[in-house]
Order: C-alpha cells, then structure tokens, then sequence
C-alpha cells in the first residue's frame, strides 16, 4: 500500500509540473503581456519600462522558473485588476465554489446512488428506462439553457427561489440543481452497471442462499462492493464541476471563482488566469490522487496491479 | 426496445429451426439491427434533417439572417396573437426573422461539431492506437500525455485560448479539436490492447507485414466501432461547449447566428419574451440529443454481446 501511495504521488507531483509549465506558456504565448499590463493609451515606453520592471525581457525558461519559485511559496502575483494578490483574491472566492460544488455533488449522490442501484435490481423494467431516460435527456441539455429555463420557471412563474446572489440558502437552490443534474447520469451508470456485475457474483448467490433478506444483500453486501468505482468517479466530476462553475456562477451570479475567472479573461488579467487553471488544474490533480488512493485502499486487487 | 431483433433470435430458435432460412451476412444483421432500434433510427432521421436544413439553407430560410428591421423589432411569433405568418418565430431585438436566424444556425452548430469530432478523432485515434498497440514506454508517455489533458479544466481553458487568439469560427473549431480528443485515446487505447491480443495480430507479425499495415488492415476495422461511438459522443460534446462558450461572449460573434449567441442576446428579453430563449436552446437540445441517440444506438448495433 506504501508503494503505491508513493509511486501514485509521484506521478501527481510530475502532472502538477507539466500542467504548471502549460498554464504558464499558454499565457506568455498569446502575445506581449507587457501591452496588456501597460493598459490602453500606454505608450512605447511606458511599455518598455513595464517590460523591464517585470522581466518580461529575459529568456522565457528564466522566467518560468522565476514564476515557479513563487508559485511554490504561495505568491501567484498581483492581479490586473483588483491590484491585490490573487491567492488572496483566490481564498475569498474559493469557499462559495467549493460549497456550490460539494452540495451540488451531494445532490447527484442523493439522487443517483437510489436510482442506479433499483435500475440495476430491476434491469429493463419501467425504473430502469426512466433512468436512463434522464441520462440521455440531461446528456443533451446545454447547461446555461438549463439555468435560463429554471430561472424562468421558478424566478418568474412560480416565483419560489430568488434568482441571482448568495445571501442566504435559498439563493443555492438553483444553481445546486443546475450544476448537479450534470452529474447524475455518470454516477448512475457507474452504480447502475456496479450492482449488476456485483449481484451476479458467487458472493451474493451465497448470501441469497444463505437466506438472507433482499435489503441485507442489497445493502450490506452488494452496494458496499458497487460503491468503489462510483467513489473515484465523485472526485474526477467534482474537478469537472470547478470547471463547469463559470457558465452556473456566471448566470446567477455568483461571486465564486468560476465568475472570476470568466471576468478575468474578459480583462486579459493574465495573474489571475493562470492562477485560477493552476488552482483548478492541482485541485483536479489531488481529487484523482486521494481517489486513486481510497480506492486501492478499498479494493486490494488495484494496487497490487 | 434496442433488443428486439436479438429476442427474436433468441426466443424462437425451434421455429428458426423448423423453418428455412436464408442466413444473413453479417452485414445484413446489422442493417437488420439498425431497423430494429428505435434510438438508431429516430437519431438518424433527426440528424439528418439538421443536416439536410443546414445545406439547403439559403434556399429555405424565408429571410435573409443578417437582415435587421427595426421598424420590426420583437415580433412575436405566429402562433401568439399578435404573430403574423410574415416571421414564423418572430424576430429578435434586431428585427432579424428568428427562423431563418435558426435555419442558418444548424450550419454553425453542424460545421463546428463536426469538425472539431475530426482534429480530436485524428489526435485521439494516433495517441490511443499506437499506445495500445506498442505498449511498454511509448504507453506510458502517452498515458502521461492523457493524464495532463485530463486535469485541465475544458471550459477554463478553452474560454482563456479563445480570449487570447480572438474568437472565430476557426479558432473555435481548432480549441475544441485540440481539447476533446481524450476519450478517443484513453477509448481507443484500451480497446487496440484488446485487439492486438487475439491471434491473427500475432499471425500477422510471424508473417512479417509491416508495422502500418497491421495498424491499418487489422487493428483499426476492429476498433472502428468504439471509434464511431466516441465520435458521436464528442461531436455532441463539441456541439454544446460551442454553444456554452458563444453563450459567455467568447465563442463564436455577432452577427452570426449561433444558437448558443442567440440564447445570450435574447436574454435581456427573456422575462416577457420567453420565446425567444426556448427556441434556440431547443434547437440545440434536440440536435444533441439525436447524436447522442445515434451514438448509443451504434454501440448497441455494433456490440450486441457488450451491451448493459
């Protein structure tokens, strides 16, 4: 399990390098920042004292490493915009993000942990189309639609949830829903097809025939088994959600970092950008590693692999 | 539904017995399997329609997409009271006829789906077959390659790479194929693993083909049908981020008529004229949902024995 642990930590230190190398190229490509820094009316000089004053004149691998050493004592830069730094910008907005996406994650689970194991328990019945109804009908539903359309419906005709803001639980409402309808079907397939391949092994027929009642089987036995591919799945599509919280903050407006982000690119504010990928990206990196992690945990059979 | 035919097959083998039948070739099975599922069909009859409307759109739209009118502006559409049959959907806050507006946005839709499935396929495909196939380190360079891909945030980056390059259709099309060609690796490279285990692959390596040959007499028929349903999926994926990011101002400008833009300049509007939101998004909807159909019915069609 130690070696595991480690070989699997290495690999996600090596990732968060490479992404980091990404995340910083893929600013320093796009053109001079020093234009973008300098703002509009600048003029020649004034850019070429910016240039100077940031180093943007020194060979872009000095550069890099420079911004590395920084990232790794926790100094992503100023911002742009808000001229203050952007781990400090990032402490302030990450907290509603994080709460949106953990609640929006728990109400998948609520909903399609149930419905994949009685799809699974009843394969082809009435349940079963029904779920996958709602994986093929959500599958197709573009997200920001999907937030105009309940804001219509319960903004506007049925007045029940306030549309836009973060001042009390209500305002979460919607956007949990949003934001979680997207994850439903992947946890209900993975559940769905977990219970089926568990309920026909040798173990569940012994403990069917042992006597024991349908819910102990169900429950007690079969679900703890299916639960483990869903687990890494959880991690893996809270990353997905930090990403899909530009289009549902933006629409309800949200002051999280999925806001932010989209109003930072709009700004060409290049600190905050690359800060908030590189957030995103390592955030995304460790979900997977702590799944990877619990799951051979879980499963003896993974980390021996 | 999707199972019908392999019922048919299985319940009533004494009166396929007893009876005699023509075999079928396997390509007759097939085609007997696609007239069997309902979602095969409806997807394809739906997507070709869009793709029909696409094409001939100069000549169906009654109105040119780019006309404004403002003497016109916000017309309703015909079946409220006050629509006329002059604008079947009414007009937009331009007075741009909305029908023909989502006639010609079929084409944006289609165009950029479609394209950005082939630059992510082409990627997918070459990264998941030769990691599959040659295995050992260039498996796990590849795999490294995956992994990185995978812990970017698409949205993030793509609206970030569109920002930086300034929005067209093309820089769209290119941000989409250079993001979404994942699945088809990480897809492709287990199913040629798969593959390149049965016999004939090793038969074919005794006999000294050479190396592109196998990858493309016997590696690639055999995993085209994870190819298509991947690129299914990721056309439709394509189709709904173009959507997304034209929503947010970043996809593809004004004036076009992307349905995802006409949702976002109707928004103001929306309160009174919900219409004008439900009709766009609608469009997107139902064409997405025809390929994911599509998408699923082949995988039923092609691997019958791997269904559930």
């Amino acid at each position: 399990m130690l070696k595991y642990t480690v070989k699997r930590l290495g690999l996600a230190l090596i990732v968060m390098l490479t992404v980091s190398i990404i995340s910083f190229t893929l600013v320093r490509a796009s053109g001079d920042i020093a234009i973008a820094v300098a703002g509009e009316g600048a003029t020649d000089a004034d850019i070429e004292a910016i240039r100077q004053q940031f180093g943007f004149d020194r060979p872009l691998v000095v550069q890099y490493f420079d911004w590395a050493g920084d990232v790794l004592t926790g100094d992503l830069g100023d911002s742009l915009f808000y001229r203050e730094p952007v781990v400090q910008l990032l402490v302030e907005r990450m907290p509603v993000t994080m709460t949106l996406g953990i609640l929006s994650l728990g109400f998948a689970m609520l909903l399609a942990i149930p419905l994949g194991v009685l799809a699974a328990v009843f394969p082809n019945s009435i349940i079963d189309r029904i779920c996958l109804g709602i994986a093929v009908l959500g599958q197709a539903t573009p997200s920001f639609w999907f937030a105009l359309l309940m804001i219509l419906m319960f903004g506007v005709i049925w007045p029940v949830f306030p549309i836009s803001g973060t001042d009390s639980w209500r305002h979460f409402i919607m956007p949990i829903i949003v934001l979680g309808y997207y994850v439903i079907p992947a946890i209900m397939r993975i559940t769905r097809a977990g219970m089926i391949e568990v309920l026909e092994s040798d173990y569940i027929r012994t403990a069917k025939a042992k006597g024991l009642n349908t819910h102990a089987v169900l429950f007690k036995h079969a679900l703890r088994n299916a639960i483990i591919p869903v687990v890494s799945l959880l991690a893996v599509q809270l990353g997905f959600m930090l990403g899909g919280s530009v289009v549902v903050e933006t629409i309800f407006s949200i002051n999280g970092v999925g806001h932010l982000a989209l109003l930072s690119i709009e700004r060409s504010d290049f600190p905050m950008i690359q800060g908030i990928v590189l957030t995103l990206a390592i955030l995304y990196i460790l979900l997977t590693l702590f799944a990877d992690i619990l799951n051979g945990w879980l499963d003896p059979r993974i980390r021996i692999s | 539904m999707s199972d019908t035919v392999e019922n048919h097959l299985q319940t009533a083998p004494d009166e396929i017995a007893a009876v005699p039948v023509a075999r079928l070739s396997p390509k007759q099975q097939l085609i007997a399997r696609m007239r069997g599922h309902f979602g095969f069909k409806v997807g394809l009859i739906v997507l070709v329609t869009f793709t029909l409307v696409a094409i001939l759109a100069p000549w169906i739209a009654p109105h040119d997409p780019y006309a404004q009118d403002l003497a016109n502006r916000l017309v309703q559409p015909v079946w409220s009271e006050k629509g006329s049959w002059a604008h079947i959907l009414g007009t937009d806050s331009l007075g741009r006829d909305y029908l023909s507006r989502l006639i010609y946005g079929a084409q944006i839709s289609l165009v950029i789906g479609f394209s950005a499935m082939l630059i992510s396929g082409l990627i997918g495909t070459v990264m998941g077959i030769t990691a599959g196939y040659f295995g050992g380190r260039v498996d796990m360079v590849i795999s490294f390659i995956i992994l990185n891909r995978l812990s970017m945030p698409v949205v993030l980056v793509a609206l970030a790479v569109v920002s930086l390059f300034g929005s067209s259709l093309i820089i769209v099309i290119l941000v989409l194929g250079f993001l979404l060609w994942d699945r088809f690796a990480v897809v492709l490279r287990s199913a040629t693993m798969q593959v390149r285990a049965i016999e004939y692959v090793a038969a074919a390596e005794v006999l000294g083909s050479p190396v592109r040959k196998i990858l493309f007499r016997d590696i690639l028929p055999n995993v085209s049908n994870h190819l298509l349903v991947v690129a299914s999926i990721e056309m439709a994926h394509a189709i709904l981020l173009e959507a997304s990011l034209s929503f947010l101002g970043l996809g593809v400008q004004p004036p076009l008529p992307s349905w995802g833009l006409m949702v976002s300049e109707a928004r103001p509007f929306m309160f009174f004229m919900p219409w004008l939101i439900t009709i766009p998004g609608t469009a997107i909807f139902i064409v997405v949902l025809a390929i994911n159909l599509l998408g699923d019915g082949l995988r039923d069609v092609t691997a019958p024995e791997g269904r559930n």
